[in-house]
């Protein structure tokens, strides 16, 4: 199959099909209602599930339930319905199940707006539903990648039973790029019956599963939580994903940055490369695990002045950075999280002030005084 | 000479950015002209929902909280709870009311809680780009039901104003419509008394309007007010279900 | 090298379908490409823009502040952009409903009635590809031909509205090779 012009959201539908994913659950929300909108025609031909929930909580649950029956199951929205699933996907995690959830980020807090941000960081990497869970979230920065995360995400799930989060913005979803998609992906779930509530005649087992997140005994319950943290600590071994760019010169200021806005700083990379200023740009795909050792030794280089992290939310990542950097070099953030996205020319001159030697930005981390 | 029509001084001047030929300006007009007539405005506090209306505060002259999807009835209630002398009112669309914030009103009307909720039902998500709603009718073409409403996957409409008025708790409870002149009169009356309800602080109000949106429904004006007339109305029929006095 | 291409005019002129049309076009020609709309409450009856990009190496930013070409189908979208467009691109106007002109002398600007010649061409639906014809032709940022093909292929289960489009996109061209 050749390359297709597709919406990000579109992309979005068929790569879960593509990747053996006949069940959808969702409640309309702009900007992503384009991925219902699709599968409510296209789920339907494949023989698959459709269902427009009832609310972003409701829909959490259903994927709950189906994630608990051993089918494949995923779900897309965008910030303030994510906020309604954090519920749901805190106890997806802690009964250890695999499901898929896509968050087209808009504008916020609260009702904020309808364009592109990253202000759903914090909540996607530290967790924002209750307790001492992790999602594995993934970046994609192109209708290529984001269709091509989706349809890793689904192994990942299952690999480490747990949730997995594609966190992409606006634009991701709106805007048209080539696509490509493998002709047949569709894998079923291999370890299930271990855990799914699938019922003991689909299994052929006397055993029953039981699919719960109650552990009322304090060593039982830590016990639980040492299982899951394992989980995300193997995570940190085996699942860390990042590109780099520019990173072979001799770069005196280093970038990190993901999704679109990592696209608008590589624009900002070759346009200070044509006037002789090296940039790099370090990109993390996951943004948990994150690529801490690969920003660290970037920024080690002994060229490199300064690391600045460059995000459409008003300083999330950039925590992530300096701890990462751990003091060899002075972090700095720049950002905008109203919907406007941060042009390449805003770009080229933070940093161009950060090589020259003085961070300019408003309520920087960097202490300049 | 004399003026024998103007603008309701609960309305504000702005334009609204409602599409044309749709009725959520009408209904905003009776709203406001009740408040206007009980002498209210100075101490109305409006919720505005999540939907096409989300931008009711720009058009009344009244104070408004700005809702999560679905939540005014828990906003109100939190309002009135604390200050019982203030006239509430939350003005909700199909999507905010009857899917996502279902749980929210029916509990605030079983507890009879003492503010009044303007229910505009047009049979779709309009702000989001015409989805499926519980209220879409059996075999109506919406964006998410491409093939037409299926009621052996989703259901039947709901009819939110039987629901409610089944709940045992004295309430008033109407459905109108603002597709002609008289019909728009009813509805006004309708929208009246439910106010009068409340400031004398006798019951949990709620109107059911049946309201139009061409845009996503792809008709012309006159075309939505037939298919309210000729589609919406033989299921969802209109009049009062329940007064406090029932 | 990279061009890019802003298409506007109201909501309901086909803004986003002729951008698709050329953004498909230029995926056929084996270049990168990307077509960004702006999307949000604006859309209804309001001003609608689309942005194509069209490259040779992978698309950085999808964020376009000064385009090379601008095809403005109403008066808002002209005075909007006009001042945007990068020296020695295309202007072209939508002379049918735009009395004025670019005030920019460092650009290619050229005026069709493209109301008048869509109508001619059997709808005033087509007015976007005729506006789309006549940009092609004139900028010379893809092969005519393939263009052809690619309206061909948009419309092909409506022969009715094919024949109509594809009259559109002859007369837009023939409007500005002159
Ligand atoms: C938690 C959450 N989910 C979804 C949305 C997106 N959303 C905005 S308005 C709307 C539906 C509005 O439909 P309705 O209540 O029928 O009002 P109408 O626009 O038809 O007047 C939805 C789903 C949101 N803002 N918040
Ligand atoms: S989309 Fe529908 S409900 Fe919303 S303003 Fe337009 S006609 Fe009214
Ligand atoms: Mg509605």
């Amino acid at each position: 199959m050749g390359k297709i012009l597709m919406k990000g959201n579109e992309a979005i539908g068929e790569a879960a099909i593509r990747a053996g994913c006949l069940n959808y659950f969702a409640y309309p929300i702009t900007p992503q209602s384009e991925v219902a909108e699709y599968l409510s025609w296209r789920m339907p031909e494949v023989g698959g599930v459709f269902l427009q929930g009832e609310s972003e909580v409701a829909v959490g649950y259903m994927l709950f339930g189906a994630a608990g029956a051993g089918e494949r199951v995923f779900t897309t929205s965008s910030s303030p319905g994510i906020s309604l699933m954090s519920e749901a996907i805190s106890y997806i995690a802690a009964a250890q199940l695999p499901a898929v959830f896509v968050n087209i980020i808009r504008g916020g807090p609260g009702l904020g707006g309808i364009l592109p941000s990253q202000g759903d960081y914090f909540q996607a990497t530290k967790g924002g539903g209750h307790g001492d869970y992790r999602l594995l979230v993934m970046a994609p920065a192109s209708v290529q990648e984001t269709a091509e995360m989706v349809m890793q995400a689904f192994p990942l799930a299952e690999k480490y039973r747990n949730p997995v989060m594609i966190l992409g913005d606006g634009l991701i979803g709106q805007m048209m790029e080539p696509v490509e998609f493998p002709d047949h992906l569709r894998t079923a779930p291999s370890n299930k019956d271990e855990w799914a509530s699938s019922g003991m005649s689909t299994r052929g087992s006397s055993r029953r599963n039981l699919v719960k997140s109650l552990f009322l005994d304090p060593e039982t319950l830590n016990n639980q939580n040492l299982l899951l943290k394992a989980k995300y600590d193997r995570m940190k071994r085996e699942e860390v994903r990042y590109e780099g760019y520019n990173l072979q010169g001799d770069y005196r200021v280093l970038i990190v940055s993901y999704g679109t806005m990592s696209r608008v700083c590589r624009t900002a990379v070759d346009n200070l490369k044509a006037q002789g200023l090296e940039v790099g740009l370090l990109r993390p795909q996951t943004l948990f695990p994150f690529p801490e050792r690969a920003i660290r030794e970037a920024a080690g280089k002994s060229t490199c002045r300064a690391v600045i992290s460059i995000e459409m939310s008003m300083g999330q990542m950039v925590e992530d950075v300096e701890r990462s950097v751990r003091g060899i070099r002075s972090v700095h953030w720049y950002g905008k999280c109203g919907g406007d996205v941060p042009t390449p020319e805003e770009i080229m001159e933070v940093v161009r002030d950060l090589d020259d030697g003085g961070c300019q930005t408003p309520g920087c981390i960097c202490d300049k005084e | 000479m004399a003026k024998t029509f103007t603008k309701p001084r609960s309305l504000s001047d702005q334009y609204t950015h409602y599409c044309p030929g749709c009725t959520h300006g009408v209904i905003h007009r009776l709203v406001a002209e009740t408040i206007d007539e009980l002498g209210v405005m100075e101490r109305t506090v409006g919720i505005a929902p999540v939907g096409c209306a989300v931008l009711a505060y720009n058009y009344f002259n009244c104070d408004f909280q700005e809702a999560a999807h679905g939540r005014a009835p828990a906003m109100a209630t939190g309002i009135k709870r604390v200050r019982p002398d203030l006239v509430v009112f939350t003005y909700q669309g199909d999507g905010d009311l009857a899917s996502i914030g279902m749980g929210e009103i029916v509990h605030a009307a079983n507890r009879g809680e003492k503010f009044t909720t303007i229910f505009v039902n047009n049979a779709v998500y309009g702000m989001t780009g015409g989805q499926m709603a519980p209220t879409t009718m059996p075999g109506q073409r919406t964006t998410t039901s491409p093939a037409g409403r299926d009621v052996q996957q989703v259901g039947m409409p709901i009819k939110v104003a039987e629901l409610l008025a089944a709940l045992q708790t004295p309430a008033f409870i109407s459905r109108q419509t603002v597709i002609d002149p008289k019909s728009i009169r009813k509805a006004k009356q309708a929208i009246r008394r439910a106010f009068e309800y409340q400031v004398a602080g006798r019951c949990f109000s709620l109107v059911e309007v049946l309201s139009t949106c061409p845009t996503n429904w792809g008709k012309t004006p006159l075309e939505a007010v037939d298919w309210v007339r000729d589609t919406m109305l033989p299921y969802y029929p209109l009049g009062d279900l329940k007064t406090p006095e029932d | 090298m990279q061009s890019e291409v802003k298409f506007a005019g109201f909501g309901g002129q086909g803004i986003l379908l002729s951008a698709k049309i050329l953004a498909h076009a230029a995926l056929e020609a084996g270049h990168e490409v990307v077509w960004i709309p702006s999307y949000g409450p604006e859309m209804r009856g309001g001003t609608a823009y689309c942005t194509v990009v069209i490259g040779d190496r992978p698309i950085g930013s999808p964020i376009i502040k000064n385009p090379r070409h601008l095809i403005a189908m109403n008066r808002p979208s002209l005075e909007k952009f006009a001042a945007t467009i990068r020296p020695g691109g295309v202007i072209l106007i939508n002379q049918s409903l735009v009395p004025i002109g670019s005030g920019r002398d460092d650009v290619d600007e050229l005026a069709v009635p493209v109301n008048e010649l869509a109508v001619a061409a059997g709808s005033l639906r087509a007015a976007n590809i005729v506006a789309l014809g006549a940009f092609v032709a004139r900028s010379r940022i893809l092969d005519f031909t393939l263009l052809r093909r690619c309206v061909e292929a948009e419309f092909a289960a409506k022969p009715k509205v094919l024949r109509i489009n594809q009259d559109a996109l002859e007369k837009g061209r023939a409007a500005a090779v002159g």
